[in-house]
């Protein structure tokens, strides 16, 4: 099992709560992919690691975007865009926003993807808009000179993220959805055992639901498999300061600890979160 | 009656503020009054997620009491808070007065606090497991096994619920029991989506808060209240401050926007905040100067009335 060395924040690389412009809007095929301007964010940005962005003050809990990809240049500086899907009060209200909207945003927030020391080969599963979390970290491995794998999976065809931008970032791309729309039939969950023999990866990194990132983690550990997952929990601050997202992990001395997605993740070692017991 | 010290009139209110490691990015700690997470004797995991979930105007919360249990606290989060400057505020809630005086003998030794919150408040004290303080003779027992254990000098407030037919006479009960002063109130008894009881916080219960404040200031007053509840804008913190209100603490705002704070500290600094009409000009003058002689001006200066006035005149801002 490879040496993975957690990215720790420094602290004068800690998040900023910032007026955020949205810079530009686009669709891309269920989802909204919003380019969005704000100071101090770019900057600080590491694999794994998303923004939070409030709404009004008649709806307090704060909504967590899985930041898909930044840019180190432009006309308004580095910016950063972030997938939303129009689904809640939240997700509609981000998706209606027109280019120049002005949005309360606060980030870097969480515990960005641990890196192996090494170039290893590395499989990294994707699954709906979750798989956003994984294209920066995708470059970052890449830069890194790890063989990159990539197992993209959605329901449908409209809800696969980024399947070209994926075969420009990995050396192979295994496309699956529910539907058979496109790729091959089935779920990350259904193939992600094939995907970790035949990349002989050493690490597997997964973001999507909850129910998958648990067979990714089961099928990595049985083969020796070292796992990061990006985990999504109800985060109604993202700042960790309402203990609301709490993960229950195994420590180090064998007992149960409880631990926030939001700041202790929502990157975790797959093998220590206790799946059944996460409600 | 013991002085708070405070330095500002803004606190961070319990369980609002994190262990104050994850505030700090957003806001200075240095001076802040920082009022901790409820804490009890042993760990407490807390409930199942979901634990907070967002309501009209509010959130629901459920979360249990999670906190660490004060021995790791004091070994972790408080060293840290200490050593960040900020005036900590140890907020506790116990399942029996002994627990209560257990507690506070433990925090009785315990250098650098600045003071006790006893939370009296809690929405649902039964599925809570801590000390039933509804009824005003149980709340003032539980300040008055806390005030035993602690030096004479250390501030406790009493944080009592938002349950207006009633919190004139707790607040009563409990100063008479020693506190130092009340603070009103908690989030609301109410119920989660599913049915699990709950507590509701946030905008919803500004003007609840503010009710309770103005009655308690009006019947108690030589009682130092803190008004807390829905704060979340200057105008909301003046509005308390102008009914009498030594000073307000601030929670839920926190959760959606983490520089409400500072900036509710930066505008309110330099403002004599302790603005009286005339239902509360009859209030002890001398208690007021003790709870704010950090940052009152000088109470000789001719020009401190007038400016008092002159807040009075245009409360707005």
């Amino acid at each position: 099992m490879p040496d993975v060395v957690p990215t720790r924040a420094l602290p004068d690389r800690g998040p900023v709560h910032a007026t955020g412009e949205v810079l530009a809007t686009r669709r891309a095929g269920a989802y909204r992919v919003l380019t969005l301007a704000v100071p101090g964010i770019p900057e600080r940005f590491r694999p794994g690691q998303f923004v939070a962005v409030s709404l009004d003050t008649a709806h307090l809990a704060r909504r967590p975007l899985w930041i898909h990809r930044v840019r180190a240049t432009g006309t308004h500086g580095a910016t950063l865009e972030v997938v939303v899907e129009p689904c809640g009060v939240g997700g509609r209200w981000l998706s209606a926003l027109p280019q120049g909207a002005r949005l309360p945003v606060t980030g870097p927030l969480g515990r960005p993807f641990a890196l192996p020391r090494e170039s290893v080969p590395c499989l990294l599963v994707g699954e709906g808009y979750a798989a956003a979390a994984l294209f920066s970290l995708a470059e970052r491995l890449r830069d890194r000179e790890c063989p990159v794998t990539m197992l993209v999976a959605a329901r449908d065809e409209a809800h696969l993220l980024s399947a070209l931008e994926a075969r420009r970032l990995a050396r192979s791309v295994t496309v699956v959805t529910e539907d058979g729309s496109v790729g091959s039939r089935g779920t990350a969950a259904t193939h992600v055992g094939a995907a970790l023999d035949a990349s002989g990866a050493p690490v597997v990194y997964a973001a999507g639901a909850a129910s998958t990132l648990a067979v990714v983690a089961r099928e990595a550990s049985a083969r020796g498999v070292s796992s990061q997952v990006a985990l999504e929990r109800p985060m109604p601050c993202a700042t960790g300061l309402c203990h609301a997202c709490v993960v229950p992990v195994l420590g180090g001395d064998g007992g149960v600890l409880q631990v926030r997605a939001c700041l202790e993740g929502p990157a975790l070692p797959g093998d220590r979160v206790l799946w059944d017991e996460l409600g | 009656m013991s002085g708070l010290g405070l330095r500002s009139p803004v606190m961070v209110a319990s369980g609002c503020g994190g262990t104050g490691r994850e505030l700090a990015p957003f806001t200075d700690l240095d001076g802040l009054a920082f009022v901790t997470r409820t804490l009890t004797s042993g760990a407490r995991s807390g409930g199942p997620t979901p634990r907070l979930v967002e309501s009209p105007s509010g959130f629901l919360n459920a979360v249990g009491l999670h906190n660490p249990g004060l021995t790791v606290f004091c070994e972790t989060e408080l060293r840290w808070l200490v050593r960040a400057g900020a005036q900590v505020f140890v907020s506790i809630a116990g399942s029996s007065l002994a627990e209560y005086a257990e507690l506070s003998r433990s925090l009785g030794r315990t250098p650098g606090i600045a003071g006790v919150e006893v939370n009296l408040s809690v929405p649902d004290p039964e599925g809570a497991g801590v000390f039933d303080a509804r009824e005003p003779y149980l709340a003032a027992s539980a300040i008055s096994v806390v005030r035993r254990e602690l030096p004479r000098d250390l501030p406790v407030l009493a944080k009592l619920r938002l349950d207006v037919s009633r919190a004139v006479e707790t607040a009563r009960a409990v100063s008479e029991a020693g506190a130092s002063a009340v603070v009103l109130g908690n989030a609301l008894p109410a119920a989660m989506p599913d049915g699990r009881p709950a507590g509701l916080s946030g905008p919803a219960l500004r003007p609840v808060a503010l009710r309770c404040v103005l009655e308690v200031v009006r019947a108690l007053p030589g009682v130092a209240v803190i008004g807390a509840g829905g704060v979340e804008s200057t105008d909301h913190a003046r509005e308390h401050l102008r009914a009498g209100a030594v000073a307000v603490q601030v929670g839920t705002a926190l959760l959606h926007d983490p520089t409400t704070v500072s900036r509710l500290v930066s505008d309110l600094a330099g403002a004599p905040h302790l603005v009286r009409g005339s239902d509360s000009d009859h209030r002890d003058q001398h208690h007021h100067r003790d709870l704010h002689d950090h940052h009152a001006p000088d109470p000789h200066d001719p020009g401190r009335d007038h400016d008092r006035r002159t807040d009075l005149r245009s409360p707005a801002e």
